[in-house]
């Protein structure tokens, strides 16, 4: 054992760096001339100074004072040396360092820089990603070229190579830059593309020229996949949301031709009971915390459909066959539910947090990342329809549903008991919305308004995709996320929102029933 | 069970002897009495009407032209309309834009451009402000411009058959599409802070009491005018046919009548009453914005209609100012119940009171009548 220490203690004296932190260069790095303070920086990086790391991350977060001629690193009300870290007395008259942005910008590339030459490959990778938008003249692009020289792992050499080809792009010797200029034919990234085209508008060389303008082609492609499919995912991933929200009233709707307009209540009934379980978890069962939303769903959809079973007992069970008082009388509930949150939980927005495995996101290419919560959203809403279809299709209680949807007269001729069937189907549809909320919460901010902003566009999916059957409801939704995702990206949010419903008004001219509407005839 | 005898209700009696009489009273009394009780009578003494009470009198009055309009649409076409706040809005925009010229350089920034051009660093005015220096022009886009609208949608709309509740649903997203489209500063009308800080019109300062009663007048008037008008509409063939589109359009359609023509008609008329409105609301309130057009507030226009009583005329004005009033009480006094009102007053008066405030009526002389026998 204590052989082993002797051993480790002789290796770290011998393979730590010529140059140490000193008071000298504390002193360029702290104070003076902003030029002097880069050049400074810029020299420790060159000399790859692996001891500047800690106090330069001290630097960046703001805990070093000065007194005299000593750095000191305060942590609340105790003090260390910056050079040996031993504690030290804080003098009342220390002085803050002030560090500006630019100063700050340089000193996190530096720390990126001397971090290439770290043993941990992960942390290596991470360095060189980090420095994807630092400016690259000539100096770094030396040491990026050392470090290429001595690295080993190929995916980190190629992230090096692609990153020095960068900075070579605006050499003066016409072969590095057309090695670079080939180099970068791989690198998708949107920094690449704008060098690239900066520099075909200098560059005079018409072989280089050539291999820039194949380069650009193939990084501009490639990008332009990257950008279509991260529209087409977030429009999925708004689609999924629309089609939680809709399935409920798809269900209502069409079973009892009742809009409700307080829809969006229960939506936002299902974001505050998340956000009270988030809450019941973080005080009574914090270890358990990442699960709260597991316990969260369930509960979201019984005091949502708890809510809407009072609702149609008390006042939508009095209005069958009034469609146009309903709405009225629904839009009053929205009023008092959403007058009701606000007493209760106040008017501001509530904070919900992503429990842990659902922040962070996965990296597809690199202008191409999917957020884990808008996948596990859509995963859900996936489940849900499912869950929904197969108690429609394949249960007793789904049976009598369509049953009454269809020809409630002849239902109850058969001796359905419809009431009943209209208050589970009321339940059921309000506690989708729940469900909804549940979602929404994960994505959005929980307010007591959370569900006006989503009424309209649900109310456009159940337009459009017509009453009676899911499948239109989820060829609608998807369609509309994905449509309206795509003109925001052309013509931003408001036209976009514009045009959809437009393109609604246009689309019930041809199929005033919506895209799948049961055949059957009506005669008022 | 109480049984209403099918006797003459107020709603039908309404411009019988007694209506004339009631209906006269009322004009005097906005024509003649206000004013001098406003301008003539000295502050303080018996009779005064203060200014603050001329101005949300007046503001009252552009809101029943709105729930007159209503009434015609929805009270007897039976076409719920979700989006009358776009037609009221826009008349409001196009009479603000006159307004907005009319304060020529006394702005903030002393230019020619309105302030709010002048922020967005705008150098002339866009093509749609061209002429709406003029007041004829303006006033009279005040109304045509909504009623074009109007057409345009109610064609399309009517034509392919909408209605009930998917019609009332699309009005409803329209004007939260419009919404949208008013609270962005490119579109040319001010942004989310709209229209304000008017100083004159026809060259007149707006702030004197005088400009004011004269603004009041006009505004009563033009209630008037139009109730007569709409009590005209609605007692002639016109307004039996749409009656009868709003018992069963397809039974109209079915004896041979173009029900289109008919609901594009008074669909359009009601949207150029909106129009007008907006634009007498405007001068009188001092402030146009986006959010005149919001879905919460063309619903409301809807509840005083329904709490007056639709299809009676009289109703909807009546339930405009009991609505309006209890808002102005409730918002001073309590406002955190204000919205716990709204909503009941929602639930409760379609649950309960089907025919209105005025049915209450017709239900109480009805039970008199009844006790007397």
């Amino acid at each position: 054992m204590l052989r082993l220490i002797v051993g480790l203690a002789l290796l770290a004296m011998f393979s730590a760096p010529a140059t140490a932190l000193d008071r000298e260069a504390i002193a360029h790095w702290t104070g003076g001339d902003p030029d002097e303070q880069h050049k400074a920086l810029d020299d420790a990086a060159a000399r790859g100074d692996l001891t500047a790391i800690p106090f330069l991350r001290d630097l960046l977060a703001d805990r070093v004072k000065l007194a005299g001629d000593k750095a000191l690193i305060v942590d609340g009300d105790k003090a260390v040396d910056a050079l040996d870290r031993t504690p030290a007395e804080l003098p009342a008259d220390a002085e803050d360092v002030s560090t500006s942005n630019s100063l700050r910008l340089a000193i996190e590339e530096t720390i990126a820089l001397l971090e290439i030459a770290s043993p941990d490959r992960a942390l290596r990778l991470e360095a060189v990603k980090r420095l994807q938008n630092a400016e690259l003249d000539e100096s770094r692009v030396a040491l990026l070229a050392k470090a290429e020289q001595k690295e080993r792992d190929a995916s980190v050499r190629d992230t090096l190579r692609q990153m020095r080809a960068l900075g070579e792009l605006q050499s003066s010797d016409r072969a590095l830059r057309l090695a670079a200029a080939q180099a970068l034919r791989t690198t998708i990234s949107g920094r690449v593309r704008e060098a690239l085209k900066t520099r075909l508008s200098t560059e005079e060389d018409g072989e280089v020229r050539v291999a820039l303008t194949r380069s650009l082609r193939n990084v501009e492609s490639s990008l332009a996949v990257g950008e279509n499919l991260g529209v087409v995912f977030s429009g999925l991933s708004l689609g999924s949301i629309l089609l939680l929200a809709a399935l409920g009233l798809a269900i209502t709707y069409g079973l009892m031709g009742v809009i409700n307009m307080a829809h969006g209540e229960m939506m936002m009934i299902g974001a505050y009971a998340t956000y009270v379980v988030q809450n019941l978890f973080r005080t009574h069962l914090p270890d358990h915390f990442q699960w709260y939303l597991a316990a969260a769903a369930p509960v979201a959809f019984i005091v949502a459909a708890l809510v809407g079973v009072a609702i149609e007992r008390t006042v939508i069970r009095f209005l069958y066959g009034r469609a146009l008082e309903t709405l009225l009388a629904t839009w009053g509930v929205s009023l008092i539910l959403m007058q009701a949150v606000r007493s209760l939980f106040g008017a501001q927005n509530v904070q919900v947090e992503n429990p842990a495995w659902m922040s962070g996101r996965v990296f597809v290419t690199d202008n191409l990342e999917l957020p884990y919560n808008r996948i596990v959203i859509i995963v859900f809403s996936v489940d849900v329809l499912l869950l929904v279809s197969f108690l429609l299709a394949r249960t007793r209680l789904g049976l009598f549903v369509r049953a009454v949807t269809q020809n409630r007269g002849m239902a109850r001729c058969v001796g359905v008991d419809s009431s009943r069937i209209d208050t589970i189907a009321f339940a059921l549809g309000s506690g989708l919305a729940g469900l909804a909320g549940v979602a929404l919460s994960q994505v959005g901010n929980v307010g007591p308004d959370l569900g006006q902003h989503y009424i309209v566009d649900s109310f456009m999916v159940v337009v459009l995709g017509g009453v009676g059957q899911l499948a239109g409801a989820v060829y609608a939704a998807l369609g509309l996320g994905v449509a309206g995702k795509i003109l925001e990206n052309i013509a931003g949010a408001v036209l976009a929102e514009i045009a959809v419903l437009i393109f609604i008004v246009v689309f019930i001219q041809k199929r005033p029933q919506g895209l799948f509407a049961l055949g059957g005839r009506q005669v008022d | 069970m109480l049984y209403i005898p099918p006797a003459p209700s107020l709603a039908t009696r309404l411009f019988d002897r007694r209506g004339w009489a009631f209906f006269s009273a009322a004009a005097l009394a906005i024509l003649v009495a206000a004013p001098l009780a406003n301008l003539a009578i000295p502050e303080g003494s018996f009779g005064h009407l203060s200014d603050a009470s001329v101005a949300l009198i007046g503001k009252l009055f552009c809101y029943a032209m709105l729930a007159l309009a209503m009434d015609l649409v929805w009270g007897y076409a039976g076409i719920l309309s979700l989006g009358h706040g776009i037609f009221f809005a826009l008349g409001g925009y196009t009479f603000g834009m006159y307004l907005m010229r009319q304060i020529g350089q006394d702005g903030s920034y002393h230019s020619d451009l309105p302030d709010f051009m002048v922020f967005l660093d705008w150098k002339a005015y866009p093509w749609f402000w061209s002429f709406t220096d003029h007041f004829a022009y303006s006033a009279a886009l005040a109304i045509l411009a909504p009623a074009t609208l109007a057409f345009v949608f109610g064609y399309f709309a009517f034509r392919s058959r909408i209605k009930g509740v998917y019609f009332s649903i699309i009005t409803q997203a329209l004007t939260y599409a419009m919404m949208l489209l008013f609270f962005r500063n490119e579109t040319g009308f001010g942004g989310n802070n709209g229209f304000t800080d008017f100083k004159r019109i026809l060259d007149v300062p707006l702030a004197t009491p005088a400009t004011r009663m004269v603004l009041f007048t006009l505004t009563g008037a033009c209630l008037l005018a139009l109730l007569l008008v709409s009590r005209f509409l609605v007692t002639s063939k016109f307004g039996r046919v749409l009656t009868a589109i709003r018992e069963a359009e397809s039974r109209v359609m079915f004896c041979g009548y173009d029900t289109l023509s008919y609901k594009l008609a008074i669909w359009t008329f009601s949207a150029a009453i909106c129009g007008l409105a907006g634009a007498l609301y405007v001068p009188q309130v001092g402030i146009i914005n986006p959010s005149e057009m919001s879905p919460a507030a063309s619903i409301e226009i809807a509840i005083w209609a329904a709490v007056g009583g639709r299809g009676t005329l009289i109703g909807p004005l009546v339930g405009a100012f009991i609505v309006n009033g209890a808002k102005s009480f409730f918002t001073a006094a309590i406002p955190e119940y204000w919205l716990f009102f709204l909503g009941l007053l929602f639930v409760l008066v379609t649950l309960l009171l089907p025919k209105g405030v005025i049915g209450l009526f017709d239900t109480l002389a009805a039970f008199r009548k009844e006790r007397a026998r």
